[in-house]
């Protein structure tokens, strides 16, 4: 058995999830911005409340398990990510205490703050985690099994395009969970912030594909494309990733301009698809690499037995906790409104 | 001493985990409290323990948040600042940590959900379940961070490969290292014991201000209990644990005993005062000679410090005055437990008097007993991370003390930011006591604790300054 690929594979699967569940906790978190009024903020925090808990421990399986199975790429990426992942816990920190604070705080100066430690802990994390993934992508600089590049590797005009899409990405996320659990103003709200974020995802997605695509000589190889040229006989193969993305794209903004739109669990299924197509897209620029371009998944992984112990963790526990993941959720389902049985 | 990255990192450690215990000490216990009051609501139908539900409910969301987003952080340490650590180590330790991700963080997170939020939405049965789940959540994670550090502490079933990487030989031996058993039965007792503590701060405090009401007389008589139950207990474990340290660790415990020299027979050290004309750096200025005979049961003469050379030493005097402050502060826990109790058993715990004013300070000294606890433990085991083998110097990541030093600042004031914040809320929703929440019932099982509505209502109390703005 291969354990280092389906540790690969489960951990990618893990973050995937972490995605497309926090992605939308934090998409709405950065929406609250712009609530109207603070019933709206209540309604919107009120659709994430019982579950960002759980969301976001899909981040810490990512960092754990990242220890866990390629402790040699967490010892690499963490420190080649001191600065944002800073940011990002800070941000984070600043969030998660808010969704409680912001209700307890009495005074009026304070309730503002937690209301601002909310939102824009959310937004800060999220383009943290841009910056993590786009200096990702653009390569680390190793010596050995150490990181040796600077400590503003990360940053680069690259990572500044991915950090400004996956926030568009997850508010288009967020906006369509809301679109989902709330009705009326706060509905419309959702329907036009995510037909906003949907359109700068569409350009985000291409520029971010294209820029992607001269990061690396290899990565031009995978795909067969560079700026001047394309290879057919390699291209072929990979063109439905791009393909699906604008396909959904398509059903998406027709979705969200219909106004009797049923069933209205379908534009967040559709943008999970769409972060599919670009979570796969990346995937298939960067294999086998866990350190792009200098560690593979081989190279990093662990031990075995190490392997071999967790994974038998995993196959009993994954399922258990996905079972139990969805149960909340099925409780949790159906709109929130702040004025039936849920609260009063 | 240089403000280099190695130290910068120590200290950043120290101060993240060191903030981040002490809300999975109160945590642990609290969610232990909570299910018992639920059980026992549903068992005997008094709606006394539905009162301290609803009332703690709160007050643990507001701790779990406050965990869990320093806990995140926790959990991406050892990358960003010991990376050379977490490539060496990352073979035996990281199965650990991935199995408390897996067994016990998606279990306490997700429940928390239906525990804080479900209580209209699903049966009493269920919701009881769920807070049974997440008191057994927190457990399940103490259980494997306590088997990681452990294994830091008293490193068995492993091998080191050619490259200086560790690997696991036998999990069960690594799992259940010498160390693991007493720490892990020391840490949750603590646990228990820290908001037992706290419990009966907050009832003695509703007691002075005459703002008691039945729920406060329970809370007070259970914290009490627990606290003469579990004292004598926790010594025993601190006793077990010494053992097993000294065993393994012989310079940890020497250092705690503030043993300067090697001799047959040492005393128990009371006070010491620092003394840089000695070697060890301290002055036995009280102490009780030839104890050694009755809490070492060893023939072969007890190690001083003397006994180690400079380089294997772990900071005498951080270690020895954080032992003595960690056993303090539990003897006077003890005392305050048995106390408790008489009162209670003679019908004057309800009664304001000086038993309730120094309750009100000791609240905090669980978390003080956790703390020290853990310097000793720590600190104790330097100048290593795996105890013997690889040292603390050589585990660090290569980041510059400038970076270090930016996380560092910013991670104290953020989290001054958020401890001042939480402890204020907190101590709003302890000291306010019970609003009457259990008059009437049909009205109340509709809210939602924790919910937006709940704290609605919280922030409409009189007790509160401000007139209350509520949303919208």
């Amino acid at each position: 058995m291969d354990l280092p690929l389906i540790w690969a594979v489960l951990i990618a699967v893990a973050v995937m999830l972490y995605v497309i569940l926090d992605g939308f906790d934090l998409g709405i978190g950065a929406l609250t911005v712009f609530a109207r009024s603070e019933t709206e903020r209540n309604l919107m925090t009120a659709t994430i409340e019982p579950v960002w808990d759980g969301n976001e421990t899909w981040l810490i399986l990512g960092g754990g398990g990242l220890f866990a199975a390629f402790p040699l790429a967490y010892a690499v990426l963490m420190p080649a990510m001191y600065i944002p992942v800073l940011i990002m816990l800070a941000a984070l920190i600043f969030r998660g205490v808010a969704f409680e604070f912001r209700h307890k705080a009495v005074r009026e100066p304070t309730r503002i703050f937690w209301n601002g430690a909310f939102a824009y802990g959310s937004l800060i994390a999220t383009v943290a985690q841009g910056f993590i993934l786009g200096g990702f992508i653009k390569g680390i600089t190793v010596d050995g099994r150490v990181f040796a590049g600077g400590a503003f590797d990360w940053l680069s005009p690259f990572s500044i395009l991915v950090a400004i899409s996956l926030l568009l990405g997850y508010v288009l996320l967020g906006a369509c969970w809301l679109f989902l659990k709330t009705g009326g103003e706060t509905q419309e709200f959702s329907r036009k912030w995510a037909k906003r974020a949907l359109i700068g995802v569409l350009v985000a997605m291409g520029a971010v594909s294209l820029a992607t695509l001269s990061i690396d000589p290899r990565v031009t190889e995978r795909w067969g494309v560079s700026m001047t040229s394309v290879d057919f006989g390699t291209f072929w193969y990979l063109v439905p990733i791009p393909t699906l993305a604008g396909v959904l794209i398509y059903m998406l903004w027709k979705d969200l301009s219909n106004r009797t739109l049923k069933p209205e669990w379908r534009p967040y299924l559709l943008t999970v698809g769409i972060f599919l197509a670009g979570y796969t897209g990346f995937a298939v620029s960067l294999f086998p690499y866990l350190v792009p371009f200098e560690i593979t998944l081989w190279d990093a992984a662990a031990r075995d037995n190490a392997l071999g112990l967790m994974l038998v963790g995993a196959v009993i526990m994954l399922p258990t906790i996905l079972i139990y993941t969805a149960y909340v959720y099925k409780l949790f389902w159906g709109k929130v409104n702040l004025e039936d049985g849920y609260h009063g | 001493m240089e403000f280099d990255a190695l130290l910068l990192s120590r200290l950043q450690f120290a101060f993240v985990v060191a903030f981040h215990i002490l809300f999975p000490a109160f945590t642990i216990g609290l969610a232990a409290f909570l299910a018992v009051c639920e059980g026992l609501w549903l068992k005997t139908g008094n709606e006394v323990f539905k009162r301290l539900y609803l009332h703690w409910v709160k007050i643990f969301a507001l701790a779990f948040a406050m965990g869990v987003v320093s806990g995140v952080v926790m959990s991406y340490q050892f990358g960003t600042n010991w990376s050379v650590f977490s490539d060496k180590v990352g073979n035996v330790m990281g199965p650990l940590l991935g199995y408390e991700v897996l067994t016990a963080f998606f279990l306490e997170a997700t429940f928390l959900g239906v525990m804080l939020f479900g209580w209209k939405r699903v049966g009493r049965g269920l919701h009881f379940f769920a807070t049974c789940a997440v008191a057994v959540g927190t457990s399940i994670s103490a259980f494997w961070i306590l088997s990681a550090n452990s294994w830091m502490q008293t490193p068995q079933g492993y091998a080191i490969d050619g490259d200086g990487r560790f690997y696991a030989t036998d999990w069960m031996e690594v799992i259940f290292n010498p160390s693991f058993p007493p720490r892990y039965v020391h840490m949750m007792l603590a646990a228990f014991i820290t908001t037992a503590a706290v419990i009966l701060a907050a009832g003695a405090w509703q007691t002075i201000k005459r703002h008691q009401q039945k729920p406060t007389r329970w809370q007070m008589r259970m914290a009490a209990g627990t606290l003469l139950v579990l004292m004598p207990l926790q010594i025993w474990a601190g006793h077990w644990s010494g053992e097993v340290a000294h065993r393994y660790q012989p310079a940890k415990v020497t250092a705690m005993e503030g043993w300067c020299e090697t001799a047959d027979v040492q005393p128990t050290v009371i006070v010491a005062w620092p003394d840089a004309r000695r070697d060890c750096g301290i002055n036995n200025s009280i102490a009780i000679p030839g104890t050694s005979r009755f809490l070492f049961k060893t023939d072969e003469p007890l190690k001083g410090l003397d006994a180690f050379p400079e380089s294997e030493q772990p900071p005498l005097w951080l270690v020895f005055y954080s032992f003595r402050i960690m056993v303090a502060a539990g003897l006077v826990l003890l005392l305050m437990g048995a106390w408790g109790v008489l009162k209670w058993w003679r019908g004057t715990l309800d009664k304001p008097g000086l038993f309730h004013w120094l309750a009100l300070p000791s609240g905090t000294l669980g978390f003080v007993a956790v703390i020290t606890g853990w310097i000793v433990a720590e600190v104790g085991r330097q100048p290593y991370t795996v105890y013997g083998i690889l040292r603390t110097a050589d585990s660090v990541s290569p980041v510059s003390a400038g970076q270090v030093a930016t996380s560092l600042l910013v991670f104290m004031v953020v989290y001054a930011i958020i401890f001042t914040a939480g402890v204020i809320y907190m101590f709003r929703i302890m000291t306010k006591g019970f609003d009457d929440e259990a008059n009437d019932p049909p009205k109340e099982s509709g809210r939602a604790p924790g919910s937006p509505l709940a704290s609605v209502r919280d922030m409409a109390e009189p007790v509160q300054a401000a007139p209350a703005k509520t949303g919208g």
